[in-house]
């Protein structure tokens, strides 16, 4: 398999530094980034539709009004309407919050089982490392988003485990970030400072350690929010998406997509927009965040 | 300079000029028709088990069957259709129902296999026998028209073939002309067969026929090309001499090739471009409703809430027939909705049944005044147009406190899901080869229980008068039998007809002689280009 | 060296052994009753049950696991049922159109993609910089899908720029001869000027499509090990000493920055064969992704698992294949190994 992780093809240790320091160069970051700026400003306004959602929507994302059917974008439907006469921008509102959930959900549970994974295999060695190894070789093995088709096609096609096999894809990256990151530091001073004073091993892994290559798990789990959601879309093109009629930007792209071609192209753009604003950011925000806590990469 | 590529054609050509037949040109694009399908057939071989419903146009084009629907024109015009009583001969030249009405005596004409060799009627009896043996869908379409044992089949002599009818059954002539009961060159199958008798193996992959049309390559999943048989004896010989039918999955691409004039004909886009296409002029399309053809909501009678008829009364007084016309289908079809209360002798026709809200709700309200939770499942291969139905039952059951969940299952698991006869509502289409209400009902509500009997209904009167029907040869007692159980299921709704749909399909406007078969696929033996 | 691809091989075998396990509990988990769909929609559950026996489904996973290893040693991976044929001779008939298509667009994204990673890495933080990150992340930020459909609308369908997107080929233009299966290969081959330039313009759309997506990811990791190698101490002094910022640029820390690039080539590669799947079923390419997709979709589950394991087989050989490369430039690697 290819050594290293994707992201850092050069790891190393890096200076430690406190809040106040980091915060203080984020501004510093942000401002001398405006791009970075602008992905935060754009995640601002997705959170919020997330956060207040059926409150902005000014139609009721799932009422149907076939009389008003495929309707272009007007006054009274900014986004125009689908197939059914449902409001387009409410349905994009309303989407943002179960898009979002299944990009945090993913990323919370590849972080949890990948990451930790990957972090005992670099602190403790020996079999854990080879198990954990192994296991992500496997999957590796496979085209990620194949293997996503085959886990959401054999165990039914629900958010639940739309979820589950973005995250499952994604174990071998988050395993391979943090063994990395943890091997270089389990002989590091203050672990064996730690060791000597008596702590337990799962202490230090979790006290010691896990702050440590947090930063960076922090850009991957960025990156990682915005594959989490086109996955969900390639899945729904395929006819693995969430189920009808439950609004979500993957399945309303593929729905509009058959409709590109006569014409209503608003069906597909609108949500499409959405979704590529959506990952737009997560992958501005996962570069910004490495500027930030990789200070050396910017030199 | 010989290159390699002219000594190689010299070398395929080399066996015609030696038969002393002057090889003619190629094709040109305008004796070339482009056909654009969804996906093709998966086996050369209707009756084998497992054929999916492209490998019908394989039966229709490539093998000759003994009689054939006459075609008759469609009412608006584009093309023809075929009259389900009347029949002429393919391979049979002449044919005589005995006086007792219980055999017919088919003479063949002198036609010739694509190997060369006459067709007997050792061959037909070989093909009917394997009909009927062969197990799974085609044995079971055979034993729809009473042909169900390989000794109703006779071979007199050379020429004269004989059917010995189990029963008085109308449908036993016109299921000669279904696309199962077609004859192959049994010497060359069985020659080719190995251990099998019936050589299922080397005729899924080999076209042993009579047939206007002959398999020139078949690439499955891709394309497959089809070459006239200059020596068709069973017919007027089809002006199209060759026609590659590619497999083109997305729908969105089959229009925008037929709308740009890339392709001369397409079978299968969403109604919704039908529609434009019409709309637009540019090709032409033509549609006819699908003979015993119907979308039905089925509500299960044995087990969940619906097992309660008033829940099914209400669901049918709740169901917007009219909008789901119109947004599912595009217009195109007719809404089930607003019948006469006496019924009709036809089948599909509209029940009693408009979206009530009054109605539904206080029969819902009695039945469940608490509401219930239940799902609704469809194929999520005709997602295009359940999809958008679904969703629209759903918002209108709402109301009567039924949440309902939409479950899109795939392809063969649906067969799987409906199999398990457990499912409270389902979405389906199914239409009948043969445009009888008795068969219909035979096939969906019968106490047989076949697969498609999605409802699980069971009910002996019902079966008595769906019998009666089926077998007798009086006219006034067979209407009397399909007006009584027409209104019976009118009252008892196990399924709750929506629309029937429209069979439609576009082509340039060069392209004529469109043919409508039962079986819905293209028939290329009537098709002209240019 | 011969060794040293020996000692590769053989770590390959666990994750060989993973992928077939994986394959089978697929297989078995994946819903849809093979044994009802042979029997046809009108059998009795004694038909159904006498199938099940037939295909050996009734018996304990174990033995049917062994079944089914011994079934791939003879390289048989099932029958589909929506095309007919073995699954085997699906995939070898169709693994051309996809690996010619993969590679085209991997091609086309190197192309674009290291450039534009090298100027963003040389002027950073400027509005190059800046509008490269902006260019490769939007392509990647795109479903695969929605891009093709965008591309098949404007240049097909709208402008018509481009062939109908009906495959490898024009419908009535016939294939070269093959040598590598590889259209835009065997046409110039044989000389075949005119095939070529059709094989082209049908792989024009979906390479871009491909390319698009890959940008983000090939650019993103040359600029990072760009940036790496130029604030490295060789490169400062080869700027101390004079060199040109061009030489210094194109000649030394290009050629290091390569390392990590090719290492990422494999991720990338199962990235695009993945997207291929999409992309395949837009542009109705004969490969193994939309023969993936189909199957999927009708639970057709042997051509399924059988793409799949094609699929990691493949990604292994080539990772293998990187690692050895990676060997050839780094001499380094090879003999720490």
């Amino acid at each position: 398999m290819s050594a290293g992780p994707l992201l850092d093809p050069a790891p190393g240790p890096r200076p430690q530094s406190g809040l106040g320091a980091t915060l203080a160069h984020a501004r510093y970051v942000v401002s001398g980034n405006p791009v970075t700026a602008l992905a935060f400003g754009l995640l601002l306004l997705l959170v919020l539709c997330a956060v207040l959602g059926p409150a902005l929507a000014p139609y009721d994302p799932l009422a149907s009004d076939t009389a008003a059917a495929l309707n272009p974008p007007s006054l009274a439907h900014p986004f125009g309407t689908d197939q059914l006469g449902r409001d387009i921008l409410s349905r994009v509102v309303a989407a943002a919050r179960l898009d979002l959930a299944i990009a945090v959900f993913s990323v919370a549970l590849v972080f949890a089982v990948g990451g930790l994974a990957g972090l005992a295999a670099g602190y403790f060695g020996g079999w854990t490392d080879r198990v954990v190894g192994r296991i992500a070789d496997t999957i590796m093995a496979f085209p990620l988003f194949v293997l996503a088709m085959g886990i959401v096609a054999a165990l039914g096609n629900t958010v639940t485990n739309i979820v589950l096999a973005t995250a499952i894809i994604n174990v071998p990256l988050y395993a391979r970030l943090a063994r990395a990151e943890a091997a270089v530091r389990r002989n590091a001073g203050f672990v064996l400072a730690a060791r000597l004073t008596g702590n337990s091993e799962i202490r230090i892994l979790l006290t010691g350690i896990l702050p440590n290559i947090l930063p960076l798990m922090m850009v991957q789990m960025s990156l990682t929010m915005g594959y989490a959601i086109l996955n969900a879309a390639g899945l729904s093109f395929i006819g693995l998406g969430v189920r009808p009629p439950t609004p979500e930007w993957g399945i309303m792209v593929a729905e509009g997509a058959g409709f590109i071609v006569s014409g209503e192209w608003w069906i597909a753009l609108f949500p499409g927009l959405a979704l590529m604003i959506a990952v737009f950011c997560f992958n501005l925000i996962g570069d910004g965040l490495r500027d930030i806590v990789d200070p050396q990469r910017r030199t | 300079m010989i290159t390699r590529r002219t000594a190689l054609a010299a070398g395929l050509a080399a066996p015609f000029v030696a038969n002393g037949r002057v090889r003619a040109q190629a094709p040109s694009r305008n004796e070339t028709l482009l056909l654009i399908q969804e996906y093709g057939p998966n086996s050369l071989d209707m009756q084998g088990i497992g054929a999916s419903q492209p490998v019908n146009g394989v039966a229709l084009n490539c093998y000759d069957r003994l009689l054939r629907f006459k075609p008759v024109p469609i009412p608006g015009g584009g093309g023809h259709q075929v009259a389900m009583t009347e029949l002429e001969g393919e391979l049979a030249e002449s044919w005589q129902v005995a006086s007792d009405g219980m055999s017919c005596t088919f003479t063949l004409r002198e036609a010739r296999f694509h190997s060369g060799r006459l067709v007997t009627a050792r061959d037909v009896k070989w093909s009917l026998d394997r009909a009927v043996s062969i197990g799974g869908f085609a044995t079971t379409q055979m034993n729809a028209g009473s042909l169900e044992k390989p000794e109703q089949f006779v071979a007199l002599d050379d020429r004269t073939f004989r059917v010995d009818f189990a029963r008085r059954d109308k449908l036993t002539m016109p299921n000669l002309a279904v696309t199962i009961p077609f004859v192959f060159d049994s010497e060359l199958a069985r020659r080719n067969g190995g251990d099998d008798p019936w050589a299922k193996e080397w005729l899924k992959n080999n076209v042993a026929g009579s047939g206007a049309f002959k398999v020139e390559s078949w690439k499955p999943g891709v394309e497959t090309v089809y070459v006239r048989n200059d020596a068709w004896a069973s017919g007027r010989r089809p002006s199209l001499r060759r026609v590659i039918a590619r497999d083109i999955a997305s729908p969105s691409t089959r229009r925008a090739l037929i709308e740009r004039g890339d392709a001369d004909i397409s079978y299968g886009l969403p109604p919704k471009d039908f529609k434009d296409l019409i709309d637009g002029g540019k090709v032409k399309v033509v549609g006819v409703p699908i003979p015993n053809g119907v979308w039905s909501l089925y509500l299960n009678t044995k087990v969940g809430p619906f097992a309660d008829v008033r829940l099914r009364q209400a669901v049918a007084w709740a169901v917007p027939y009219e909008k789901i016309l119109q947004a599912s289908l595009f217009g195109r079809g007719v809404a089930m909705s607003g019948g006469p209360e006496t019924p009709r002798v036809a089948w599909p026709q509209p029940f009693p049944y408009r979206p009530d809200p009054a109605r539904a709700k206080a029969l819902a309200a009695a039945a469940a005044p608490g509401g219930f939770a239940t799902t609704l499942l469809f194929d999520a291969g005709n997602a295009t147009v359940a999809e958008p139905m679904a969703v629209l039952i759903k918002e209108a059951l709402a109301p009567l406190g039924i949440a309902v969940e939409i479950t899109k299952v795939p392809g063969s698991n649906f067969r799987g899901e409906i199999g398990k006869k457990t499912n409270p509502m389902v979405l389906n289409r199914f239409a009948g080869w043969l445009d009888y209400p008795d068969y219909y009902l035979f096939w969906t509500l019968h106490g047989n229980n076949s697969i498609f009997n999605i409802a699980s209904y069971q009910n002996p009167e019902l079966d008595r008068l769906v019998d009666a029907a089926r077998f007798t040869s009086d006219p006034a007692a067979y209407d009397r039998s399909v007006i009584d159980f027409v209104s019976l299921v009118e009252r008892e709704v196990p399924m709750v007809p929506i629309a029937q749909p429209t069979h439609d399909v576009a082509m340039q406007k060069t392209i004529g002689g469109y043919q409508f078969q039962p079986c819905r696929e293209p028939d290329f033996r009537y098709l002209t280009k240019g | 060296m011969l060794r040293l691809v020996a000692d590769r091989l053989i770590t390959t075998v666990p994750a060989l052994v993973g992928v077939i396990v994986v394959c089978f509990l697929l297989t078995r988990v994946l819903p849809g009753d093979t044994a009802a769909y042979f029997a046809g929609p009108t059998a009795t559950p004694q038909a159904i049950e006498q199938i099940r026996r037939e295909l050996g489904l009734d018996r304990p996973l174990p033995e049917q696991f062994a079944r089914y290893v011994a079934d791939l040693a003879r390289g048989d991976l099932g029958q589909s049922l929506t095309t007919g044929q073995p699954v085997a001779a699906d995939l070898r008939a169709r693994l051309p159109a996809s690996a010619e298509l993969t590679l085209f667009g991997l091609v086309l994204s190197l192309i674009v993609a290291i450039p534009l990673g090298i100027t963003a890495a040389v002027r950073q933080g400027s509005m190059v910089d800046h509008a490269c990150r902006i260019v490769a992340t939007t392509g990647v930020s795109l479903p695969v899908f929605f891009t093709g459909l965008l591309l098949v609308t404007v240049f097909y369908f709208l402008l018509g720029w481009a062939p109908a997107p009906l495959g490898r080929l024009d419908t009535f233009a016939s294939p070269p001869p093959e040598l590598t299966g590889f259209y835009l290969v065997d046409s110039l081959a044989a000389g075949d000027l005119e095939t070529f330039r059709a094989a082209l313009a049908q792989i024009a759309l979906p390479g871009i499509t491909l390319a698009i997506f890959a940008l983000a990811p090939i650019a993103r990791i040359t600029r990072a090990a760009m940036l790496a190698v130029l604030a490295s101490d060789f490169i400062r002094t080869a700027r101390a000493a004079g060199l040109s910022g061009r030489t210094v640029v194109i000649t030394y820390a290009f050629r290091n920055a390569m390392l990590p690039v090719v290492t990422t080539l494999g991720m990338v590669f199962s990235f695009l064969l993945g997207a291929n799947v999409l992309v395949e079923k837009v542009f109705a390419w004969p490969g193994v992704g939309s023969y993936a997709v189909e199957a999927l979709i009708a639970s057709d589950f042997a051509p399924v698992q059988g793409f799949v394991l094609a699929m990691a087989i493949l990604y292994i050989a080539l990772n293998l294949l990187i690692d050895l490369t990676y060997g050839v430039i780094d001499p380094r690697t090879a003999s720490a190994a």
